[in-house]
């Protein structure tokens, strides 16, 4: 096949990076900071309009509140319990934030979603270590956390040389890095394949006998379109999902 | 030609970026068999059981979200061997 071979598929280093707009390398904005700035002024516009209180409510707090509703049945209750319902606004503008920016990849002429650069899922899954570590100390103290989360109960005591280490290794390290990957891995392969798909498409509108083809990659840009729009919110739903689960882990250790 | 001289001519015509999509698509396995068992299981679960079927919906996205790693973990090396 002649057009196989004309093909040129952008490398995955083009697709996601963009020139600077303003200022340098170091210190730039470019398309992926702007869309940074987007969701974080999204996220404080459902804070602000959701919050006016009205007994009947209309617009915006519709959708504030079926959220508030959404994160605290759906994952506080699930995970934390009843103490964790202190733990909503944080919960919330995670679950916001992240769906904001991962909404960002269908939007006609923005498409990037921002979390395909590791810097965010990064700094988010960060953040998350922090706080479950810090929630864990909180509620049980510095030593108290250690002991439940290195050395689970019901455990033969010989067998803590081999228990300690793999808990300390699946606790601090891989937790946070899957968080991350997760993430980053889930947006920058959605995004991959609406390229591919984008790039397939205008390569078939030719005159030639192959442009028969042209529907097939067409009706795949549509559907992948629709299936990103899930993605995008299974995975600020998981990823809030998994937030509560381990701070809820740490705050509650088993018996 | 000996066939030593054609052997590395054939393991030549093998890029890395052929071998780190093999790679993948064998990484791709494991992960595929456990979410199509787990989905399954969590379906019959909540045919089962509607009345417990919010319960079994969350605990099947966690269960999804930690296969998945693996697939995605998978996906990441995939750039890093086409190097």
């Amino acid at each position: 096949m002649q057009i196989l071979a004309e093909l040129e598929f952008p490398p995955v280093s083009h697709i996601v990076n963009w020139p600077e707009l303003v200022g340098g390398d170091t210190i730039g904005v470019n398309k992926v900071v702007l869309v940074y700035l987007f969701a974080v002024v999204l996220t404080a516009l459902v804070f602000i309009l959701g919050s006016k209180g009205e007994l009947v409510p209309r617009g915006m707090q519709n959708v504030a509140e079926s959220a508030v509703d959404f994160v605290q049945d759906g994952i506080i209750m699930q995970t934390m319990g009843k103490e964790g319902l202190s733990w909503t606004p944080f919960m919330l503008s995670l679950f916001f934030f992240i769906f904001f920016t991962n909404i960002f990849e269908i939007i006609p002429v923005i498409q990037m979603p921002a979390s395909a650069r590791i810097a965010l899922p990064m700094f988010l899954a960060l953040l998350t270590w922090l706080l479950y570590n810090g929630a864990g100390i909180r509620s049980q103290g510095l030593f108290g956390y250690l002991k439940s989360s290195l050395f689970p109960p019901g455990v033969p005591i010989p067998l803590y040389i081999l228990v300690t280490p793999i808990e300390f290794v699946s606790n601090f390290i891989v937790r946070p890095f899957s968080l991350m990957v997760r993430l980053f891995a889930n947006l920058l392969a959605g995004h991959i394949l609406l390229v591919t798909f984008a790039v397939l498409t205008s390569a078939l509108w030719v005159k030639a006998w192959y442009a028969v083809f042209f529907p097939l990659p067409l009706f795949a840009v549509i559907f992948f379109t629709l299936f990103e729009i899930l993605v995008s919110f299974l995975q600020a739903y998981v990823f809030t999902l998994l937030a509560g689960v381990y701070i809820g882990g740490a705050m509650h250790p088993d018996h | 030609m000996s066939t030593l001289v054609l052997a590395q001519q054939a393991a030549e015509g093998i890029t890395n970026t052929g071998l780190a999509a093999l790679t993948y698509g064998l990484g791709a396995i494991g992960p595929g068999i456990g979410i199509g068992y787990l989905v399954g299981q969590s379906v019959q679960a909540m045919a089962r059981q509607p009345e417990a079927a919010g319960m079994v919906r969350t605990t099947m996205f966690l269960g999804i979200a930690f296969v998945e790693a693996l697939a995605l973990i998978g996906f990441v090396v995939f750039f890093l061997g086409q190097g």
